[in-house]
């Protein structure tokens, strides 16, 4: 018995000190044991205070993005093998769900042609789905499979940019992920830890950031209908007009006439980065790949008194003049500080974004507010655990120390498991670790009741707590499966701070089993063990 | 101390009162639902807005709500917080495109309505770098340099000034700020000639589209079947299926009740409310799972017993139990509803209603499902003479076919 009361004494003490290192490792100081406390205790977001974003992909724009290319290839194709058309356009989804419903028109391709037209199509083609409308007449339509793989990329793709956007930031660990429900795909969900104001960054994640260099061809006219007055009705071959970025309270409009196809685009940089002008006014400056700079040298080189006008997201930001041949940087001007210089940068180097994103859902928890949840959480954890060890000493007398030693290890170990999983503590948490004690006492009790119950039919004492043990043990599995049962419903249904309420719950129950019957046996076995004669058990 | 020693009350004798209480209980609570028009849902499953605004002063509930309902469309409500100066300001989400310029909005409405000052910081609802950037070159120019680390170090000071107990966010006046490490009566003018305090802070903002709000209640619905689904396969398991049907059933009662006093008292249900009641569905379990398992046991050692007598036996040899357990639990989630403060209040409220009823629920209802269907399936048998024989003799234990 003295044997094997020692091995179980072994493993409680060893328990307890791999808990203590999860929790406060090998402090030298007190600093140093609070730094580590810190460290390892994570706080969830409504505790720590920070920001809390769900956005959504929407994968229409990439679909309707791929169609434009589409359109643009097989107009070059029927071009090439000289195969006339009528009109050649695309339909218009626009929500995630319908934009598999993709659709390229094409009319009027003489009927002689067709088996040309085919051929073509279905060499080139091969992501598509070509139906005859009429003799003249074709659809075409995105194949099933390959729907689905653009859709995945596409979300795929947004999460890398916005993943490098944040990390550009600098913040304190943020967290973005990919959310998987059953039907809310391309959700992404972006935490970032002591922001408490996150217009900003919802700023920067929403950028498209597509930079296109054009030539200018004409500009800048107050109204588009000037511009098309200006050429005769109607635009000339090949070019575009776009708006000038509207500066501050400018209610004027200025259009430009620009070439169709641009000179450079967001995938030729190589580097953007903040700058000052010799004004001292900031302005983000960005440098070119090596294949991209003799494309661009040579076309500045041919345009030397023309303008290039810098397009960034499809309003034109600037339209300077070319007065030599440039190599390899640019700069956008007016940023208004040194902050939109900096940010516009950042997006420039992080890519553009494939489709543009909506926000679902935004939760900002103050600093303030995280303060006083922790600080209210834990008065009334430690009122909770008063009250219910001054019952159990009252109610069970000795046996309730018992009781009360398997408690505070319950909790030690519960926050030693949070700590070794990096799980992250939340205010629902700190309720779970609460209600863990509540349920902790319901096992000591059916122990302590039926050691009474034995006790009172006359069983010798060792017999009456082994017996008392061993009987309730069952009910105990019984009960604490189902609890278990329950939060793996909370943790699969539920987000953030609900998942962890379930986490800690479960860690308290599965350390419950722990202590409360392994703990609290070898503390019985032990004060018995030390008498010589057993009368009596003070419970 | 002992409290229920060998006690031999007659519960099972005593059910329809309780049953009826249960009844009339039901009738409430569905009652309350059809007249509201089901559960008051807070924004996570409703979609919308939320705000807690802390101010200095007691706030004044009809002058923001009138601000707001200028600027804002839709439903806007404004709660006040018993007890503290803070409100929780409610507006409508109708669409996921608002959602990014709602708070904008709702900051800007308040600023406008409690004083902005043009062209300063408001200090209480700034964070750490803008008051950083802020402060930077005006404290150059005042001649108090500091280096970077400095400046961060005393904007970080000052932060947390403001935001631990007693400000928690807020601070009346900038004089204030002469209790910080670090703030010379330079430092503060400075301070107060590029920042000011407005009269309230915010310390919380939600917003939640309506379609995750449809999305988060439709998973709440689904998370409650499939756990009791769960349970009642994983009773019945360890049972028998009547076993599980009747711990089911009486979760199904504890639900609807407390719902119903959720509604009848106006209570919001939110996502942390729904984890209440999981919780509660699994401790209700518990509760009938102990009293089930004694039965089992009874029913294994005392064959010469009717059903009746061994149920009631049963609920008494775990009478002290269930109240100590229910008496500590209680005890434990009352500290969490009256100290927990205001966000934890639904979620201790519902545990609070839950385990008084789940305890009850055990005994007065689950029980007494075994006695009635144990009847039930007696008066078929007898029904059928050539088994009145057998009858009889199952009439004084029921069959004990599949416990484990």
């Amino acid at each position: 018995m003295q044997k094997n009361l020692k091995y179980k004494w072994a493993t409680i003490v060893i328990t307890i000190l791999i808990c203590l290192y999860g929790i406060i490792g090998l402090p030298k100081s007190k600093d140093e044991l609070v730094a580590n406390w810190n460290r390892n205790i994570r706080l969830g977001l409504d505790l720590k205070g920070g920001s809390h974003l769900v956005l959504q992909v929407q994968v229409q724009d990439a679909f309707k993005a791929e169609a434009d290319r589409v359109i643009e290839r097989i107009k070059e194709d029927l071009r090439g093998a000289g195969i006339n058309y009528v009109a050649m356009d695309r339909n218009d989804p626009n929500s995630i769900e319908t934009a598999d419903q993709i659709q390229i028109n094409i009319k009027g391709i003489p009927s002689e042609r067709a088996g040309d037209f085919r051929r073509i199509i279905s060499e080139e083609y091969q992501a598509w789905n070509l139906t005859p409308v009429n003799s003249t007449d074709y659809r075409m339509t995105m194949k099933p499979t390959e729907a689905i793989a653009l859709r995945r990329d596409t979300v795929e793709r947004s999460m890398r940019t916005i993943e490098s956007r944040i990390d550009g930031l600098g913040l304190t660990e943020p967290v973005v992920q990919q959310r998987q429900r059953t039907d809310g795909e391309g959700e992404i969900l972006v935490q970032l830890p002591g922001v408490d104001d996150p217009a900003r960054i919802k700023q920067i994640l929403q950028t498209a950031a597509m930079l296109e260099l054009y030539e200018v061809k004409d500009g800048p006219f107050p109204s588009q209908e000037a511009a098309r007055a200006k050429h005769g009705g109607v635009l000339p071959l090949n070019t575009k007009l776009v708006r000038q970025q509207p500066r501050g309270g400018d209610t004027a409009e200025a259009w430009y006439l620009l070439a169709r196809t641009p000179v450079i685009t967001g995938r030729d940089l190589r580097n953007a980065r903040p700058s000052q002008d010799e004004f001292g006014k900031w302005e983000t400056e960005f440098t070119l790949t090596q294949d991209a700079r003799n494309r661009f040298a040579r076309f500045t080189e041919a345009n030397i008194g023309n303008r290039l006008a810098i397009v960034l997201d499809n309003q034109v930001r600037s339209a300077p003049t070319i007065q030599n041949r440039i190599e390899d940087q640019g700069r956008i001007t007016g940023a208004a500080s040194q902050q939109e210089a900096a940010d516009l940068a950042l997006v420039l180097r992080a890519g553009s974004l494939p489709a543009s994103i909506v926000y679902l859902e935004e939760r900002t928890v103050g600093p303030s507010l995280g303060a006083d949840s922790i600080r209210q959480g834990f008065i009334a954890g430690i009122i909770g655990l008063i009250a219910v060890v001054f019952v159990m000493l009252v109610y069970y007398k000795k046996a309730g120390i018992n009781a009360t030693i398997a408690l505070v290890l319950n909790a030690v170990i519960l926050i030693a498991a949070l700590a070794y999983f990096e799980a992250v503590l939340t205010l629902p948490g700190i309720a779970g670790i609460i209600l863990t004690v509540g349920m902790a006492v319901d096992s000591n009790v059916l122990i302590f009741e039926r050691i009474r119950e034995e006790l009172r039919e006359g069983k010798a004492i060792m017999a009456a707590i082994e017996a008392g043990f061993n009987k309730a043990f069952l009910t105990i599995i019984d009960t604490h499966v189902t609890t278990v049962v329950s939060c793996a419903f909370l943790f699969i249904f539920g987000t953030g701070p609900v998942r962890g309420f379930a986490v800690t719950l479960v860690i308290g129950l599965v350390a419950n089993l722990f202590t409360a019957v392994f703990v609290s046996r070898t503390l019985f076995e032990t004060s018995i063990a030390r008498k010589r004669q057993v009368t009596s058990l003070s419970i | 101390m002992e409290l229920f020693k060998n006690t031999n009350f007659d519960f099972l004798g005593k059910k329809w009162p309780f049953i009826i209480g249960s009844l009339v209980l039901l009738a409430v609570s569905v009652g309350s639902l059809v007249i509201k028009g089901g559960p008051r849902y807070g924004i996570d499953f409703r979609g919308g807005a939320l705000m807690y605004v802390r101010f200095a002063e007691q706030p004044p509930t009809d002058q923001i709500r009138s601000a707001l309902s200028a600027r804002i469309p839709g439903e806007i409500s404004v709660q006040d917080i018993s007890g503290t100066s803070e409100v929780i300001v409610t507006t409508e989400l109708r669409d996921e495109r608002e959602l990014a310029e709602a708070r904008r909005q709702m900051v800007e409405t308040l600023a406008a309505t409690f004083g902005a000052q043009e062209g300063k910081l408001d200090f209480n609802n700034a964070g750490v770098q803008a008051i950083a950037d802020r402060l930077r070159d005006p404290l150059q120019r005042a001649g108090v340099g500091m280096s970077e680390q400095e400046l961060q170090g005393l904007v970080q000071r000052l932060t947390d000034f403001r935001d631990s107990a007693p400000h928690s966010g807020l601070v009346k006046s900038l004089d204030e700020l002469s209790a910080v490490q670090g703030v010379t009566p330079q430092v503060l003018s400075v301070i107060k000639s590029e920042m000011y305090a407005a009269p309230f802070s915010i310390r919380n903002v939600e917003m939640v589209g309506p379609k995750i709000g449809a999305e988060l209640r439709r998973q709440a619905v689904l998370a409650t079947l499939y756990a009791l689904g769960g349970m009642l396969v994983y009773i019945a398991f360890r049972f028998e299926w009547i076993y599980g049907v009747a711990a089911v059933l009486a979760i199904f009662h504890d639900v609807i009740i407390t719902i119903g006093l959720f509604s009848v008292f106006n209570e919001e249900i939110s996502l942390t409310v729904v984890a209440a009641l999981l919780t509660l569905v699994g401790y209700s379990i518990n509760d009938t799972i102990v009293i089930f398992d004694r039965i089992r046991e009874n029913l294994k050692i005392q064959r010469r017993e009717s059903l009746y007598s061994i149920i009631n036996s049963s609920i008494n040899q775990t009478l002290s139990r269930t109240v100590m357990t229910s008496g500590l639990t209680f005890l434990t989630v009352l500290a969490l509803f009256l100290f927990g403060g205001p966000v934890l209040r639904g979620f201790s409220f519902a545990l609070v209603v839950g385990i008084l009823v789940g305890t009850y629920s055990s005994i007065f209802i689950a029980s007494p499902i075994l006695v009635f269907w144990h009847d039930f399936q007696e008066k078929r048998k007898r029904a059928t003479p050539a088994a009145g024989a057998a009858a009889r003799e199952s009439a004084r234990r029921p069959s004990v076919k599949s416990v484990r």
